[in-house]
């Protein structure tokens, strides 16, 4: 007998709270078998790992991951980042937040505020219906959705942005061989990586949890366009 | 053979496994309910299963397991 796929150690055996088809699970373990995968390859020594969980449904991140994690105020994940990676500068240090340094940002994008009850959020699509927004959001009121990736590839201090989805097979292994990349430019001491990852939040958009795949595809794909926004790492060679 | 193993009580019946599989292979239960109140998905086809693991990678909850014998 032979495993093909398993969980993660580095996932504790805690259920997740998220509601059904949310894709933070998926993230979540993309993010952790990462871990696990630099750690087996003797690229990260074992436990020399310090993820700062965001305010938001992932609030409970800190439950999941079989690592040391640090719960940050609302909004400052990357702020406490940074300064964990100053005081312990050989340590692996992510943020996994929703909506700079030498730090890992995984960044998630689900264009609507989900534990609050679905409010319009800077990456809430034109036209797209949330509990602020009944109407549908309108550009000429609350501008045009945040291209979050676009704009921090233009930051100096930024080594490496990518924009990734895990709508299927193919993109979720882009997605998982894109956050290892970023981690290990950080253990190598490069600048700042995020990884935009697009997800859905089927329950605040009314959607079954196939339809709301569906409703990413369609809508989403479209106005945030995946891949790589910048690489210096590749610039170099 | 290739087993597909679906952890009941963790299951919340979204069906992304069943989108995930290009041989067919998982349907949401149409009988069973799980503790959650879920209907869990199971492998209805388990012969056809070439054990590619898109199930398992796209379960948001980390419910699948895959054995090759
Ligand atoms: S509210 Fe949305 S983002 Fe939050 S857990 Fe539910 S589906 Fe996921
Ligand atoms: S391993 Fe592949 S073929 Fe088998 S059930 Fe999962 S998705 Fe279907
Ligand atoms: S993807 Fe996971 S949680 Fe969703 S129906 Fe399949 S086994 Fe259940």
């Amino acid at each position: 007998m032979s495993v093909v796929f398993e969980k993660t150690q580095l996932l504790t055996d805690k259920p997740f709270h998220y509601c059904p088809g949310c894709n933070h699970g998926i993230i979540h373990r993309l993010v952790a078998e990462s871990i696990d995968e630099l750690v087996k390859e003797g690229k990260l020594e074992a436990g020399n790992v310090i993820g700062v969980a965001p305010v938001g449904c992932s609030v409970f991140a800190y439950d999941y991951f079989n690592c040391d994690m640090f719960e940050a105020a609302h909004g400052r994940a990357p702020a406490v980042a940074t300064g964990i990676k100053r005081a312990k500068p050989n340590t692996l240090v992510f943020t996994y937040q929703g909506d700079g340094e030498k730090i890992v940002t995984i960044f998630v994008n689900n264009a609507i505020y989900g534990m609050t009850g679905g409010q319009m959020a800077p990456t809430t699509l034109v036209g797209q219906k949330t509990t602020t927004s009944p109407y549908g959001r309108k550009e000429e009121w609350c501008g045009a959705p945040i291209k979050m990736s676009e704009m921090l590839a233009e930051v100096p201090g930024a080594y490496f942005i990518q924009r990734c989805a895990v709508n299927n097979t193919p993109n979720i292994i882009k997605t998982k061989a894109a956050i290892k990349k970023a981690m290990q430019y950080q253990l190598e001491g490069k600048g700042f990586c995020m990884i935009e990852v697009l997800s859905t939040c089927p329950t605040n958009w009314g959607l079954n949890p196939v339809e709301a795949m569906k409703w990413l595809e369609e809508n989403m794909i479209p106005y945030y366009p995946l891949g790589v926004k910048k690489d210096k790492g590749a610039d170099a060679k | 053979m290739v087993k597909v193993m679906i952890n009941e009580l963790l299951c919340k019946g979204c069906g992304l496994c069943v989108r995930a599989c290009p041989k067919g292979v998982l349907a949401l239960s149409k009988t069973k309910l799980n503790a959650k109140g879920y209907h869990p998905a199971e492998p209805v086809n388990p012969e056809a299963c070439i054990g590619c693991a898109s199930c398992a990678r796209t379960c948001p909850d980390v419910a699948i397991r895959i054995e090759r014998e």
